[in-house]
């Protein structure tokens, strides 16, 4: 073997072990993250944490007030993002491909892709707070929505895109008008991939705190009255783990592992739907 | 059916020959009984030229089948006889498409009446993600309201026509998809020819097939012309010669000859006509 060849071979050796590493860190991280916030969180779980409300200080108490006050703020925010981002999307894809308006679109919404969430809440603290003169879950499903909407607009785009246009040819060539061949071809065709964004988007928005804090704030009563402030997991998760008392920490555990178990669902739920995608649907 | 026998079928260039000398193919004339007549076509992709001075008849209840090497503008020509082109801007044409006595290309043409006179099948299956009966039933759906029972009898009147009836009787309700290329294509025929069209329009249906579901294609369009008028874009001279009555040959986006079927393939009156079916090109 001449030098030339064995250096080769010992960078080759290099460059597997770098990289397999580096994979090495990020998962151990992960599992390291997922390995605490479940033996923390299953220590503490009870079922208090599903029949009583957030405690006040020296008392126990559980989360309900905030579990469902986060399922009405997200499930809110999607009723509200879901027509918009699909629409959206349908525009960029069906009506305005590579027009100079959906070029606008389309990158002023991968900037709101990928802003600060807490420039969302300071925008609805902006525009609803400060004019009703309060805290309201109503603001805080607003600033949600903010961050749902650009997530189901650009994922239903894509979607869009990759249904053939052979497809939207053959119902044209039966006469069909544009948007019916919309409704009925090109929406059906994309489902699986559409129905993706819509959950990755509610597993994003569902476990936000930066854009609740100055909007929903939270509230450790039972409430679901949404003009007033509306108690939310996220926060109280910080509310719980900045306090002074170990039973308090306990219960921050318990809802963080709650947050984590539900996005990880939704992730494993929305595996099964892309795959789908992947597979079917699509003429090759 | 013209009549004339197709013996007297015979170009004589002069009779193509354009004001400035160019010949834009034989008049119309030579087919008596045109139901559709393309007149001095040209088209463009933006600035590109894709088609240029094209004319030449459609006969009614015959075949005529559009020959040439890939990128004459063969599926263009097509897809300007039912504007399926409109779907994209940049897209512009001069000349005339006669049906029915209006040119469909005039912008006034109502695009949906000229779909359901001029159906279309495309080169890859397209069938629908929805069940087999839904596939057919789609254009149908677009253009009356039938009763359940009306529907479900035009619905397998489509199926039968397009051969694929006895296929599928015992699954209407399956996807579409689920069947096999050959079926599918044949989906795509029956769902063309479920609202009645009067022309057929066959942009290379059998070039993703294999031999077997090609033969089966074949048959049934043989078996279609005594109903309608077909227009078949083909690379394969073979199925051109096995199937067609009048044969169109394209190249370079110019006709360069238009002919009775035999004639044309016996003996071509233009060299490069000559040149492409002995294969010397294309």
């Amino acid at each position: 073997m001449t030098f030339h060849y064995t250096r080769r071979v010992w960078t080759n050796h290099f460059f597997t072990c770098f990289a397999l590493l580096s994979a090495a860190i990020g998962l151990g991280l992960l599992l390291l993250i997922l390995y605490q916030v479940f033996v923390e969180g299953l220590g503490a779980l009870s079922l208090d944490i599903f029949t009583k409300t957030t405690p006040s200080p020296g008392s126990s108490g559980g989360l309900i007030n905030a579990i469902v006050g986060s399922l009405m703020m997200s499930g809110l925010a999607m009723l509200f993002s879901i027509p918009l981002g699909i629409m959206g999307g349908v525009y960029l894809a069906e009506y305005d491909r590579g027009g100079k308006i959906g070029e606008t679109v389309r990158f002023l919404n991968d900037i709101l892709l990928s802003a600060p969430s807490i420039c969302f809440g300071m925008f609805a603290y902006e525009i609803v707070v400060l004019p009703t003169h309060g805290f309201s879950g109503y603001a805080g499903a607003l600033a949600l929505s903010f961050i749902a909407i650009p997530v189901i607009l650009r994922t239903t785009e894509d979607m869009l895109t990759l249904v053939p246009d052979q497809l939207r040819e053959a119902a044209a060539a039966l006469g069909a008008p544009p948007s019916h061949i919309i409704f009925t071809i090109c929406l059906s065709s994309a489902r699986h991939g559409i129905v993706t964004g819509l959950l990755l988007a509610f597993a994003r928005i569902v476990g936000e705190t930066a854009p609740l804090l100055f909007t929903a704030l939270n509230n450790q009563f039972w409430n679901v009255n949404m003009t007033g402030p509306t108690p939310n997991l996220p926060v109280t998760i910080y509310q719980l783990a900045m306090s002074p008392y170990a039973d308090w920490h306990r219960l921050a555990w318990a809802g963080a592992m709650i947050i984590t178990l539900a996005v990880l669902s939704i992730n494993i739920v929305t595996r099964f739907f892309s795959d789908r995608a992947d597979r079917r649907d699509f003429i090759s | 059916m013209t009549s004339r026998p197709n013996l007297t079928l015979v170009v004589k260039r002069s009779e193509g020959t354009a004001a400035d000398g160019t010949f834009h193919g034989p008049l119309p004339s030579l087919v008596a009984d045109p139901v559709m007549e393309v007149k001095t076509l040209s088209f463009s992709y933006g600035k590109k030229k894709a088609l240029e001075g094209v004319s030449f008849p459609l006969a009614k209840n015959k075949i005529t089948a559009i020959i040439g090497p890939s990128g004459c503008g063969k599926s263009t020509l097509l897809r300007t006889m039912n504007r399926i082109f409109d779907l994209y801007p940049a897209q512009k044409t001069q000349g005339e498409i006669l049906f029915e006595g209006q040119n469909i290309l005039a912008s006034k043409t109502d695009t949906a009446w000229l779909r359901k006179r001029v159906g279309m099948v495309f080169q890859k299956p397209t069938p629908f993600p929805m069940s087999i009966f839904d596939n057919v039933a789609y254009g149908l759906k677009l253009y009356e309201k039938l009763s359940a029972r009306d529907l479900a009898a035009r619905v397998e009147k489509a199926l039968r026509d397009a051969a694929l009836w006895d296929e599928v009787k015992d699954a209407l309700r399956a996807s579409g998809q689920s069947l096999s290329g050959g079926q599918q294509q044949r989906l795509c025929i029956a769902r063309a020819l479920a609202v009645e069209p009067d022309i057929l329009l066959l942009d290379e249906p059998t070039s993703a097939l294999d031999p077997i579901a090609t033969a089966k294609i074949e048959k049934l369009v043989e078996d279609l012309k005594h109903k309608y008028t077909i227009a078949i874009v083909t690379h394969n001279l073979q199925q051109a010669a096995r199937l067609s009555d009048y044969v169109a040959f394209l190249y370079m986006g110019k006709l360069i000859e238009f002919d009775a079927a035999w004639k044309l393939f016996e003996s071509p009156a233009e060299p490069q006509t000559r040149d492409y079916i002995a294969g010397r090109f294309g």
